[in-house]
């Protein structure tokens, strides 16, 4: 540090203009969101109906709130990949004691036991990947391989002879049919846990260790944060979440298919909208709500496929092409900001 | 590429004229006239900041001279990069050692310029050169072995054969001893006196005056960026040296000390402290003491700081603040009102990434926050407060990132000051910073002890800690070694305490 002894910097840069004090990394995710909304409402005219809206938005319910917990796994410096392997364990554990249970009593019972199996996850995540010191990446992927075949085990008793476990029971369904105030309970759910979670976020002590924990774990450390507890919690509140999307998203379908891609594409698409909205995969930034313009964009993109009729055979090759750009812009603001 | 290994590496004579150097607008280097001689080994000693190395980087081309000239072999240079130096004859062995551990020796030390048959590495050839290498500088290391099995004084001798092989005939190396055992030490000196002996030239920066004085030619003192002489070392004892690199009175730098207290109670007790790097400490600090941790780098003065402060696991011995036991980890210190301001602060202190605010509060939630809330008016006009005390302008909602060294120091006394403490531990609180800044964090230490707290100051400058300690203790080896108060504070017996030499108290 020599290079710098006797060199008297003065802090006080001149006062930049309006345009120069606007976040715009944080905010660049608005702006996709907004064109890919505004084409789509000119190109087809379903696309604005409440009936459309209202169907993507039920849909997006159970990875919304994936994707919201998972977003302070990333903050805090941690990672998940065994989301989507922990929702489809979930799943089967709920309909597996519904099944076997029966009534309103064993939906309710179910829905308790999916919940509590996903927080379990997630508290097994967290402990495994701190006080272990097994790097989060590893030790999830090991994990979901784990559930993802314990997930096989357990369907064994829910499975009324061969195919898949049915739930459908209204003493259950009514999870996913309510609509309160002629909006679904999963997107009610959903709003909830979001805001629930941006608040913490934003306006806790327990949200700012996660910043700090994820961006420098030393200094945080150092300044008594105890950073294990803060990652160990935020993959508990992950599972948590799994549970609850699960659970959610049982009710709606009402069967539980045993096919691993599902699992596999929900953790990838969740880890895309987290990125697309601009929270690093680094660590130490990022928000809640940018996630959720994450997911609503590639949501709607999707959507938008459809609605179009364009072959869905470019949808992967179009979310690809965006993460990509999402992420070389992180990169190229944070350099340019050095 | 210039061909490698040339045999019989041409001897270099390089001398300095007048060389100065500054770093923006203020001097660090004056007419500076040196001249190495070669086939010899010269030494560069002073105290830190005293330019040694910003002259060892202008010889190695990381750095350009302002003023006067750099003449190798009778011929004026201008390097602008390490590597039209390095083409020159001239390499720099860094403290870091920069080797690729799962590749073996031979391919570490042509490593970037192996040996090829249409393209691919040839391993006979590879093996050949090395061989050859080897034999021609008399260095025994067996080619096949990966170098991270090797230890360090091996791996840097696998250093020195790859400037060696890049034909390198002066051989500039920085505090290579300071990571050293002294059996390494030994073996390593052996390689500096082959290497002179074999007509290559080595400049060696080292803070270890014995080794100096047993190793070298010749030796060079420096002060304050000024050449104070150079002359061979048998001329030169310790005592000489260290009265050469010392000098410049204790003047302004420092606010005056409050006066020392006499009869109160410890408010720091620390007893039969063990734990990683510290191997049985006890001291005690009074309530407005401010007491000095001097000692070499790796002689384990952060170690203590962690130690006491919970930062690193306690094996034994015990901790007390007022008299109350402290337990092990950072938040019981914290609550018992220990705080360390952290040797780095971009990796141990601040959150780069994060508001200046954020990184005030980030000790202090409990005092901005209910039951968890934080309440956001609190926090900014708490930070803001103690931003004001600290001088530190502007808004606070920037990163931090965006402050100058001293500015960012200062956002961490601002931490320690928002919350009141009992015990406040400084470790390196100028490292890096500007000399304005340097006085308001003296006067933010000396304001602390004269509130009654307790303040323990680690400084790798010997002149820091005694413009501003009571008492100064020093650290060799994970053990307090020395106690000077009074009289006895003089730059003279602290660095005896801590230069000694470490072949002598290895086993201590």
């Amino acid at each position: 540090m020599s290079d710098t002894i006797g060199l008297k910097t003065i802090d006080v840069a001149p006062t930049p203009s309006v345009w120069q004090r606007i976040p715009w990394r944080s905010i660049a995710i608005v702006f996709p969101f907004l064109a890919v909304f505004i084409a789509l409402a000119i190109g087809s005219p379903a696309f604005l109906g409440a009936q459309n809206l209202g169907n993507v938005l039920d849909r997006q319910s159970g990875i919304l709130i994936v994707a919201a917990a998972s977003t302070l796994v990333l903050i805090a410096g941690g990672i998940d990949l065994s989301i989507g392997a922990t929702y489809m364990f979930t799943a089967v554990i709920c309909g597996t004691v519904i099944v076997r249970v029966g009534g309103l009593g064993g939906a309710l019972l179910g829905i308790a036991a999916g919940v509590v199996a996903g927080l379990l996850i997630g508290l097994a995540n967290g402990l495994i990947s701190t006080y272990l010191k097994i790097n989060p990446l590893i030790a999830t992927l090991a994990m979901s391989f784990i559930i993802l075949g314990a997930t096989k085990l357990v369907s064994q008793f829910g499975k009324q002879g061969i195919g898949q476990i049915r739930v459908d029971f209204p003493e259950f369904r009514w999870l996913a049919t309510t609509k309160p105030l002629g909006i679904s309970l999963p997107t009610w759910i959903a709003l909830v846990i979001i805001v629930i979670l941006a608040v913490v976020l934003w306006r806790t002590t327990f949200g700012r260790y996660v910043y700090a924990a994820g961006g420098n774990a030393e200094a945080a450390r150092l300044a008594g944060i105890r950073v294990n507890l803060v990652r160990i919690s935020t993959f508990a509140l992950t599972g948590l979440a799994a549970g609850v999307a699960g659970v959610i998203d049982l009710a709606r379908t009402p069967s539980v298919p045993e096919n691993d891609a599902i699992a596999t594409t929900l953790t990838f698409t969740v880890l895309a909208g987290i990125v697309v909205g601009g929270t690093s995969i680094l660590g130490g930034e990022g928000a809640i709500w940018r996630t959720v313009l994450g997911i609503l964009f590639i949501a709607m993109l999707y959507n938008g496929f459809t609605l179009l009729r364009i072959d869905p055979l470019f949808q992967g090759i179009a979310l690809g092409a965006i993460i990509l750009l999402a992420v070389g812009f992180d990169a190229w603001s944070r350099l340019r900001r050095r | 590429m210039p061909a490698p290994a040339v045999a019989g590496a041409p001897q270099l004579t390089i001398e300095l004229r007048g060389v100065g150097k500054s770093f923006g607008g203020q001097p660090v280097l004056a007419d500076i006239d040196v001249r190495l001689e070669p086939g010899s080994v010269h030494a560069l000693v002073g105290e830190n900041g005293a330019g040694k190395s910003t002259l060892s980087k202008i010889v190695s081309g990381v750095y350009t001279a302002d003023a006067g000239e750099l003449i190798v072999d009778g011929e004026e240079q201008r390097f602008t990069s390490p590597r039209e130096a390095l083409d020159r004859g001239i390499a720099t062995i860094a403290q870091e050692l920069a080797l690729v551990p799962g590749l073996s020796v031979a391919e570490n030390v042509f490593l970037g310029r192996e040996p090829r048959t249409l393209g691919w590495v040839s391993r006979r050839k590879l093996r050949k050169a090395y061989l050859e290498l080897a034999e021609r500088t008399g260095f025994t290391l067996d080619p096949d072995v990966l170098v991270g099995a090797l230890r360090t004084a091996d791996q840097q001798k696998v250093e020195i054969l790859r400037a060696l092989a890049r034909g390198a005939s002066l051989i500039i190396m920085d505090e290579p001893t300071a990571a050293l055992s002294a059996h390494d030490t030994e073996l390593l000196h052996g390689v500096v006196r082959q290497l002179a002996a074999s007509g290559h030239t080595v400049l060696l920066i080292s803070h270890f005056l014995g080794e100096v004085l047993e190793l070298c030619d010749t030796v060079t003192i420096l002060r304050d960026g000024r050449l104070i002489r150079t002359a061979p070392a048998a001329d030169e004892t310790e005592t000489t040296l260290i009265e050469g690199m010392l000098g410049r009175t204790l003047g302004s730098v420092f606010p005056p000390k409050p006066a020392a207290p006499t009869t109160e109670d410890a408010v720091l007790t620390v007893t039969d402290l063990v734990a990683p790097g510290v191997h049985g400490v006890s001291l005690a600090i009074r309530p407005g003491e401010i007491v000095g941790i001097a000692g070499l780098v790796g002689a384990g003065r952060s170690e203590l700081a962690h130690a006491i402060y919970g930062a690193a696991p306690r094996f034994g011995g015990s901790v007390e603040v007022a008299g109350e036991a402290c337990d092990p980890g950072i938040p019981a210190a914290l609550r018992r009102g220990i705080f360390l301001i952290p040797e780095s602060r971009k990796e141990q202190g601040l959150v780069l990434g994060r508001p200046i605010r954020q990184n005030v509060t980030l000790s202090n939630l409990a005092d901005v926050a209910t039951a968890g809330w934080l309440r956001h008016g609190a926090e900014r006009r708490g930070a803001r407060d103690m931003l004001e005390r600290v001088t530190v302008a502007g808004d606070d909602r920037r990163p931090v990132s965006a402050l100058s060294g001293g500015n960012q120091q200062k956002v961490l006394f601002a931490r320690a000051l928002q919350h009141p403490r009992r015990v406040l531990i400084a470790d390196e609180p100028t490292r890096g910073v500007d000399v304005g800044s340097r006085r308001a964090i003296y006067d933010l230490i000396v304001g602390q002890a004269a509130h009654g707290i307790g303040v323990l100051v680690i400084s790798s400058d010997v002149e820091e800690v005694l413009g501003l300690a009571h008492r100064i203790l020093v650290v060799r080896g994970g053990r307090i070694v020395g106690e000077f108060a009074g009289d006895d504070m003089t730059e003279e017996n602290i660095l005896t305490a801590a230069f000694a030499d470490p072949t002598v108290n290895e086993d201590a």
